[in-house]
């Protein structure tokens, strides 16, 4: 079906191409076409980027005869120098599914119906006009993606904010890059992404916290593999609790039991301070809290942790000595900190490491809070994501009257008199009733938020009126009263920034199917047929397309730190990814933040006076004067709490959900993709060779793994993880089976049927990484008819992928 | 020894705020089982608030003054509790309980304080540090309680008002 790229199903990562420290990463360009189409039949090359993570990696698209057939990556951009990860060579067949939305559907007598726009743009307008009028803004409320474009999300955030009025706004985001935002404005007072990929050429030690780059963001991993296969490797450190394919190239390998990130990092922060491995007169120069911080972790010591976290206290040493030895140190953090138990806390003690040891501006050096999908970055910057655009302080009065001199609207129309309502509050006050009107766009709770019976239950509550705005009937647009088609990647232009803040211009290649319309045409529209408007009776949204967008976008940013006003279209098109802050001093971008040791973190320009990191309590703005009155880096320091649900003789293991290479998050276009669905086809459940033989189980069998609040029923991998530690991809629901899951009194398939609701409470992201569990063998099911065969089947495929995908490993490592 | 009584006094307050901290944590979190964020970070807190009494009640000894070590737990009206409020949760009056809850156990939060501020005065004047040391480690987890309970009522209560 297609050509060009069959190769890397068996080794995802592709050859190598060594590159020594400080050198230039040399360029390799992946590409794939459909049969019988060669890349010089192709009519048009259409610019864009990566869409099924976070890395932005530069590909253009080859069309033909009004078509995608194609992609190749771009060699001169920054950040893939022509690299492409497995999904995006693929995935774009998606585009083409039969089972796209291609009209609108409104639900009549309990059924979804076809209908045209007007009517269902009139259904929308009619309940938000009513509750408006009835119950005022508070009932109104918006939970988009990570997904869309910069243009979308800001005229979202603008109708939302200005328009409507309402404090609830958020993305899913907040399952996947809130704490990384969070880590940074506790620690640099604003967000913005520290470091630069780039910082991987100079590394001579990288430590990966929690973060699985090889299957989150395989095109890094690649930069890393070519680094390690080049002269003078660096050293890597990975604290992970599964043995990963990161965790194989490591010089330490710390697994820590789930939940007990804070307790590692702690011990060695006091490491670090103990050896006197801390720079100090930079230190002292450019940060507040030292005294505090090294009270804290002052009785941490390795054998401290290594009894909470169930490590060898030789290991932890062994892992600071790297860290503290290390003359270039690139910190990379990801969802196995952000997505468990005191996550903000941990992910901030990766920002201490680094400021501790004065690793920070330099080649080389750095931290990466990283995210997980592909406009997670602009989410945060638009004010989509429980944020306020620009990365504005909501407790800060200058920074709401920019806000309302860019909207042209009274700064009282703003709300902020709390933090912007997050995902899970969203979700609560919708179960309370208190919200009525619920506008999802681009993305799929009911499979990936925790408890989904729970979740169920409130997205099929009688009086929430729910909008999906989607590209698919998820299981979420199942649910909803009216669903509403949207265009995709390839079919309609934007900008979007990768984890590194590169930004790239996506460009419309071809047609959205039938009735079909972009995010942005979407949006554009409820505003018109709202009648939004300024304090002058004008339009609110005074821009019409993309390019308009981002110009309105553009003059929001300026003067803040994720500046665009020196970007354009026309300089995207010509240069390729630019990293933000662009401006008259920095025309083609920035690629390090904080080179000089200054940070947006003085009182009147932070985005947050930061929270308590245990408790989420705000830090009032007349204690922050008092502690940071110079705007310098804060190490905030922060005690081990206990977990809050733990094992027991019920439920004896953990569970940890995560990402898989073959797939992105519901797999809406990778399970659509043919060879990514044959890849992995079924949701299995990955167990250590201890675990598998007390439970006498063994590769294949089905297995039922049930927490307090659900079940689902899996194959058995075995994995060289942690004993005691189930892992379940969380990519799997109920679109694609016969079977229709737990509401039908099936077997569950999605991990969330397990998960605890429970969210850190300072950056409020759900944790998916400490859940209790027990584990039992399916009695007898090579007899059960029908679904399991269909596991099986997939066990067997799914085996025989991760045994060629091992034999690359080992390839690749001679 | 001069100034004992005014120092049992101080002590005493202590102990009873501590006591009610514990207990009225932990039936906040009982009643809103469904509002998962107080529940589990009240839990949390109650925990400070019986590392509070477990410390004060020591150097209380040490100064021939006994305070109770046994810190109160939760008892069956609490699990009775968290099965009703999951069950109950789910509806809107529980908001307006919750704003209720929090305001109450932000006095009691900041009635402890004084307490908390009196055993340190005393201290003080009396020129005792094991006193001053023990005060310096607890007041500031008991002032974390304040603010998160003013915290979560800011948060809570435009939506719960404006909803009712």
């Amino acid at each position: 079906m297609v050509h060009g790229a069959t190769d890397r199903l068996i080794d995802p990562w592709g050859a190598r191409t060594p590159y020594g420290p400080g050198d230039t990463w040399p360029a390799r360009v992946d590409e794939c076409y459909a049969d019988g189409i060669e890349p010089t039949q192709a009519q048009r090359w259409v610019q864009t980027a990566s869409l099924l993570h976070s890395n932005g990696d530069a590909m253009d698209i080859a069309v033909a005869d009004g078509q995608i057939v194609g992609v190749r990556g771009r060699a001169e951009d920054r950040v893939n120098r022509g690299r492409l990860d497995i999904k995006d060579l693929f995935a774009w067949q998606a585009n083409n599914a039969t089972d796209r939305l291609t009209q609108p559907l409104l639900r009549r007598d309990g059924e979804l119906v076809p209908v045209n726009w007007d009517t269902a743009m009139a259904a929308v307008v009619g309940r938000s006009r009513q509750l408006l009028d009835s119950d005022g803004p508070g009932a109104i409320a918006f939970y988009t993606t990570g997904q869309l474009f910069a243009e979308e999300y800001y005229t979202l955030a603008t109708i939302a904010r200005a328009g409507i009025g309402t404090n609830h706004l958020d993305g899913n985001t907040r399952l996947c890059t809130a704490t990384a935002g969070e880590a940074l404005k506790e620690t640099f007072g604003s967000d913005g992404q520290p470091a630069s990929y780039t910082d991987v050429d100079f590394a001579d030690v990288i430590a990966l916290f929690g973060h699985n780059v090889a299957e989150t963001q395989p095109v890094l991993w690649m930069r890393i593999l070519d680094r390690l296969a080049g002269p003078e490797p660096p050293r890597l450190l990975v604290v992970d609790p599964r043995r990963t394919a990161v965790a194989a190239k490591a010089t330490v390998h710390l697994a820590p039991r789930p939940g007990t990130n804070l307790a590692v990092m702690n011990a060695l922060l006091h490491e670090v301070i103990a050896h006197k491995w801390v720079d100090q007169s930079w230190v002292d120069e450019h940060t507040v809290g030292f005294d505090e911080l090294q009270q804290r972790v002052a009785d941490c010591t390795p054998e401290w942790a290594a009894e909470i976290c169930d490590l060898d206290a030789d290991d932890i040493r062994a892992a600071a000595a790297l860290v503290g030895s290390a003359e270039r140190l690139l910190a990379t953090v990801l969802q196995g900190f952000y997505q468990s138990h005191q996550a903000t806390a941990a992910a901030v003690q990766v920002n201490n490491l680094v400021l501790l040891r004065g690793m920070l501006g330099r080649p080389g050096c750095g931290v990466l809070q990283m995210n997980g999908q592909p406009t997670a970055e602009n989410t945060r910057e638009c004010g989509a994501n429980g944020d306020l655009p620009g990365f504005r302080n909501w407790e800060n009065t200058e920074h709401i009257a920019q806000l309302a001199k860019v909207w042209n609207v009274e700064p009282l129309q703003i709300p902020h008199y709390t933090p912007p309502t997050h995902a899970m509050q969203i979700f609560r006050y919708a179960e309370q009733g208190s919200v009525k009107f619920l506008w999802i766009s681009g993305t799929n709770p009911a499979v990936s938020l925790p408890e989904l019976s729970r979740i169920r239950s409130i997205l099929a509550k009688v009086g929430l009126f729910v909008v999906v705005q989607d590209i698919f009937l998820s299981e979420t647009a199942q649910l909803a009263d009216v669903v509403l088609p949207a265009a995709t990647w390839g079919e309609n232009t934007g900008v979007f920034t990768n984890a590194d803040r590169t930004v790239h211009l996506s460009e419309q290649a071809v047609e959205p199917p039938g009735a079909a319309r972009s995010d942005l045409n979407i949006f554009l529209e409820y505003a018109a047929a709202m009648r939004l408007t300024d304090k002058d009776g004008e339009p609110l949204i005074k821009w019409t397309d993309p390019e308009s967008a981002f110009e309105a976008w553009k003059q929001c940013s300026a003067g803040r730190p994720c500046d665009y006003s020196g970007l354009s279209y026309a300089l995207l098109r010509e240069h390729g990814g630019i990293q933000w802050p662009v401006t008259a001093d920095a025309p083609v971008g920035t690629e390090r933040l904080y080179s000089d040791g200054h940070f947006w973190a003085a009182p009147d320009v932070c985005e947050s006076y930061g929270r308590d990191l245990a408790t989420g309590a705000s830090v009032e703005e007349t204690e922050y004067r008092a502690l940071n009155p110079n705007g310098k880096a804060i190490l905030k320091a922060a005690e081990f709490v206990p977990l809050h649900e733990d094992v027991s003789d019920e439920y004896p293991m953990q569970l940890i959900t995560g990402r898989t290479i073959f797939h992105f998050h519901t797999r809406t276009k990778t399970g659509r993709t043919p060879q990514l669905r044959a890849a992995a086809p079924d949701v299995w459940a990955e167990l250590s060779p201890i675990d598998a033989a007390r439970l006498e189980v063994s590769e294949g069998d089905l297995i039922d793994v049930e927490s307090p609040r659900g079940a689902i029923r899996a194959a058995v991998r075995l994995t060289e993880s942690r004993p005691g530690v189930v892992f379940v991809p969380f990519h799997y629901g109920y679109w694609d089976v016969a079977r229709s899951g737990p509401e039908a009194g099936q077997p569950g398939r999605a991990a969330n049927e397990l998960t605890i609701t429970d969210w850190d409470p300072v950056s409020k992201q759900p944790i998916f990484k400490t859940s209790v569990c027990r584990v039992s063998r399916v009695p007898g099911s090579e007899d059960v008819p029908g679904a399991a065969d269909e596991l099986l089947a997939a066990a067997d495929e799914t085996t025989a992928a991760d045994q060629r995908y091992g034999a690359a490993d080992e390839m690749s490592q001679r | 020894m001069s100034g004992h009584a005014g120092l049992r006094y101080a002590f005493a307050r202590v102990h009873h705020g501590e006591t009610e901290m514990v207990s009225h944590l932990e039936h906040l979190a009982a009643k809103h089982r469904a509002d998962h964020e107080i529940y589990f970070v009240a839990l949390d807190m109650a925990e400070w608030s019986r590392t509070n009494l477990r410390q004060s009640a020591q150097v209380a000894a040490d100064h021939d003054i006994g305070l109770s070590q046994r810190s109160p737990g939760p008892g069956p009206l609490d699990r009775l509790q968290e099965g009703m409020s999951t069950l109950l949760g789910r509806r809107p009056e529980p908001g307006l309980l919750l704003l209720e809850d929090l305001r109450d156990a932000y006095l009691r939060a900041s009635q402890t304080s004084l307490a908390w501020e009196m055993l340190a005065q005393h201290a003080q004047a009396a020129h005792d540090t094991d006193i001053l040391e023990l005060a310096g480690r607890c007041h500031p987890q008991n002032l974390r309680q304040i603010r998160w309970c003013n915290t979560m009522l800011k948060t809570l209560a435009p939506q719960t008002l404006t909803s009712l």
